[in-house]
């Protein structure tokens, strides 16, 4: 087991340190940010020195190892853009991601593990092959026009109410009561400072400006959890254990959820953590729609700016997260699943 | 345990008190891209111009006429080649109370010229800033500086104490690791002061109601209280505006403002920005780098440059790319320049046999191959209008590849000179043509010509250019202003497509007149009294 755990630590490292590389080559060769720190009237001289102040002179090995010396005391240095250090800037953008992420994982998981559930129990009814149909949209369209169309829909439409709904001409809801339905199209609303972190979970405002975007976010996993359960519990209902378990006697509650379900969930919380990490790392397009002021919209940003210290510490993040995700899944994974532990065991005794 | 929930109790308390609000006027409003700092002299760029003007005052602003106007500088003459005299506003006082005298201006004015400061360039001609009383300054310059009042519009204001007690006697400067105090705050004497700024999120101005400018001509609005919040996304900007949750925006796209218009709680109000479109071509090359014709450069050719401007369609263009919001231009710079002269700016009308005939004359029946360089992401759409010139250039025989990239990665191009055509978009932010030649037409050398990325180099223009930076007679320097334009009208470097039109989007009860620079003055905003704050 040790000696597993130290082979994938090496191996995250190895994966960082090209990551690491990769950042690097980039921010070479990617756009002219002296340009852009000194506008369009500057000197030449001016230029040349801002770039010997930048260290951009020296030879490319010097400059990698001073980025990863630097990196791993957490300075990426000062974003071109905004002049601040972008450890500060990132440390202020992470919270409102991960809240995002946090409500956009929990609507995936629960409606998912739920409809996935009810779609493997009765699997030829009209409800479930409905659920199937319509949960198709979650994977085919793409982000930013299911973005967009929430917006249209929850956004702008009820406050473009002119003479209200009417139903065989009877008013059934004045324009006052469609406009109680709508939801913020952008922001974050008002957060709550904790500390460092400023938390839109807090107030009722905050909750309303999550709702779309989590929303938004979360149907591309909403989608997959539920496809994903459904297949598992299918597959599980078939097994030989389950069958003992109806000889037996056991009532249908406790077969589908005592036993099917747990088994059903293993190989779901496995994807459903590694889609949390690209949640994190990829929630760039949401981000920009909503203009949540998390780290996807910091990045898309920096890439407009070819703000480079802003590009490659993003980079580097989104690596962590994924290598720190896939690092513990596997430990876990082996530290679960006996048969992983004993092969390596009887592989090394062999 | 017992602390956390003390805690979150604590903080849901406070965010209940904080809801609470009161009648008065709040403006909310949005655009693309966010003001890039608070400190007014680190970047010059249009929307951190804009937003540091609301918070300071200059000497001398414009009113929405675009006239010169007095601001914290009463009266300025020239009293001698050398020297301007500014006679200061008495009695004004900065937001924290403190008093505003010259020592404030000849601190910001040195601030604005240090190393680190992106507005040196506009006091290149000044040597020296004198004191000589609480409410007199001099500006010593080289040699006569007919326009330093024009300079001066765009120069904030700042407390010199106020920069010493929190040492940001210098602009941002990038050597320093660390983030400035004046990165996000502000110690000015103009019609609102900073209260929060969190940069790409959100900025709030408060009113200052000491200003001294509220009952004159330069005030008379009546917002209490500025939101601001960037929105990248061009849908959702809209979608914000269209669902009343902001009440302004700054920059609708074109295709929505049919949209804006029928909404009927919005407007949209218009005019020609100052800042022109047009293709430059390399005429100085002996050899295009992208073409496939060796041994000579076509576009040294004036016919094939006639030819092109005859072929590219900008009519067209301002019907189905620009849907109407352009005005096509006849030369590189726009109404509202001094030494604009309309009989000047009338659009070619395009004529394809007439080219093609050119081509024919000039030996390129046959046409030929060249790369157009086009940004993607800073003019209304740019790649758009390359696209439109690629299809008319092609029916006069010139293939067209066309290499559309972000402006980080297009602006550097047209300044090392290595572009065979490309297209450019040049503000006039001084408002003088002088400020056009000098970085456009101007030989490319030391501090002149940096955005000439043509070329092109005239004795008899570099002549006229430096004629019309030392004249001080108004009459004799608009003659060489005039020559300047007949020149390069005849030189033809630069094909002129239009001048932008800007467009604002409002809520009707909105009353704030748009302006050339596109900068909101919020001093003017007068709203439908009694908004709550949200």
């Amino acid at each position: 087991m040790l000696a597993f755990i130290v082979n994938r630590l090496l191996q995250a490292i190895g994966v960082m340190l090209v990551v690491a590389l990769f950042a690097f080559i980039i921010s070479n060769y990617v756009g002219d940010p002296i340009n852009n720190m000194l506008g369009q009237e500057a000197t030449l001289q001016d230029r040349a020195q801002l770039k010997k102040d930048l260290g951009l002179d020296d030879p490319a090995p010097v400059q990698f190892a001073r980025f990863v010396g630097e990196a791993l005391r957490g300075n990426f240095g000062i974003s071109y853009q905004m002049k601040r250090p972008v450890s500060h800037l990132i440390v202020e953008r992470l919270p409102a991601t991960l809240e995002l992420v946090f409500v956009a994982a929990t609507i995936a998981l629960v409606l998912g593990v739920i409809g996935g559930v009810f779609t493997g129990l009765r699997r030829n009814a009209v409800s479930s092959r409905a659920i199937m149909t319509i949960s198709l949209v979650g994977v085919s369209l793409p982000t930013f026009v299911i973005g967009i169309l929430l917006i249209y829909g929850f956004a702008v439409l009820p406050k473009s109410c002119v003479h209200g709904v009417h139903l065989f001409g009877a008013l059934l809801f004045d324009c006052a009561d469609v406009a109680m339905i709508s939801l913020p199209s952008f922001g974050r609303g008002d957060t709550v400072d904790i500390g460092a972190w400023q938390s839109g979970l807090l107030t009722a405002e905050g909750w309303r400006h999550l709702v779309l975007p989590g929303v938004t976010l979360s149907l591309f996993n909403l989608t997959l959890i539920l496809r994903l359960v459904r297949s598992e519990m299918l597959e599980v209902l078939r097994t030989d254990y389950i069958k003992f378990a109806r000889a037996r006697g056991l009532t249908d509650r406790a077969v589908h959820f005592g036993h099917a379900l747990k088994n059903t969930l293993v190989p779901v919380i496995t994807v459903a953590g590694i889609q949390i990490g690209s949640l994190i790392a990829f929630s760039t397009i949401t981000e920009t729609v909503f203009q949540w002021p998390g780290m996807g919209l910091l990045f898309i940003q920096s890439v407009q700016f070819a703000d480079v210290p802003i590009m490659t510490a993003y980079l580097v993040l989104a690596a962590l997260i994924f290598v720190v995700i896939n690092f513990t899944v596997d430990v876990l994974y082996a530290a679960i699943d006996p048969r992983l532990r004993a092969d390596r065991v009887a592989a090394g005794r062999a | 345990m017992n602390r956390w929930i003390l805690t979150t109790a604590l903080a849901l308390a406070l965010a209940a008190g904080a809801t609470a609000a009161e009648a008065k006027n709040t403006l909310r409003w949005a655009s693309q891209g966010d003001a890039l700092t608070a400190d007014p002299h680190s970047q010059n760029e249009g929307p951190t111009n804009a937003a540091s003007l609301n918070i300071y005052d200059p000497l001398i602003r414009r009113n929405a006429k675009s006239q010169l106007e007095p601001s914290l500088a009463v009266s300025w003459k020239a009293i001698n080649p050398t020297t301007w005299e500014f006679k200061l506003r008495q009695n004004v006082k900065f937001h924290d109370g403190t008093p505003f005298t010259a020592d404030d201006v000849v601190f910001s004015v040195m601030r604005a010229k240090a190393p680190s400061s992106d507005f040196k360039s506009y006091f290149d001609s000044v040597t020296e800033v004198k004191k000589i009383d609480t409410y007199t300054v001099h500006f010593i310059t080289k040699g006569p500086d007919p326009i330093l009042p024009n300079q001066v519009t765009q120069i904030s204001i700042m407390s010199k104490a106020w920069a010493e007690k929190h040492k940001v006697e210098k602009p941002q400067d990038f050597k320093n690791k660390e983030e400035t105090y004046a990165i996000r705050n502000a110690m000015g004497t103009g019609p609102f002061m900073l209260k929060k700024r969190d940069p790409g999120i959100e900025t709030v101005l408060e009113r200052n109601p000491n200003w001294w400018g509220w009952k004159t001509a330069q005030g008379g609005g009546n917002v209490d209280e500025i939101i601001y919040k960037p929105i990248k996304n061009s849908a959702t900007r809209v979608a914000a505006l269209l669902s009343g949750e902001i009440d302004f925006l700054l920059d609708p796209p074109v295709q929505d403002l049919e949209k804006i218009k029928r909404d009927l709680k919005l407007k949209v109000v218009s005019t020609p920005q100052i800042r022109t479109i047009f293709f430059g071509l390399d005429v100085g090359s002996k050899e295009l780098r992208s073409s496939d014709v060796k041994g000579k450069n076509p576009f040294a050719d004036k016919r094939v440059r006639q030819a092109i401007q005859l072929a590219i369609d900008v009519q067209a263009i301002k019907r189905v790319t620009m849907r109407g919001m352009s005005q096509p231009a006849g030369i590189v710079t726009s109404p509202g320049v001094d030494g604009y002269m309309p009989a000047n700016d009338k659009p070619v009308a395009a004529n394809v046999d007439q080219a093609k005939a050119l081509m024919k004359q000039a030996g390129y029946e046959k046409g030929f191959r060249v790369k157009l360089d086009c940004p993607n992401d800073r003019y209304t759409n740019d790649e758009q209008i390359c696209q439109a010139a690629v299809g008319m250039l092609g029916r006069i025989g010139i293939h067209v590849q066309l290499d559309s990239q972000s402006k980080t990665l297009h602006f550097p191009k047209i300044q090392k000179y290595e572009s065979d055509f490309y297209l450019l978009g040049w503000g006039v932010p001084t408002q003088d043509s002088h400020y056009v030649f000098n970085y456009l037409y101007a030989t490319k050398k030391g501090g002149k010509g940096g955005w000439n990325g043509t070329g092109y180099s005239s004795p008899k223009m570099d002549e006229l250019i430096a004629k019309m930076e030392v004249e001080t007679d108004v009459k004799k320097r608009n003659a060489f202003i005039a020559q300047a334009w007949a020149l390069a009208k005849a030189d033809l470097i630069y094909i002129p497509i239009h001048h932008q039109v800007i467009n604002w989007g409002m809520t009707k009860t909105l009353d704030l007149p748009i302006v050339v620079d596109d900068a909101p003055n919020f001093r003017w905003a007068k709203m439908a009294p009694g908004k709550k704050t949200n």
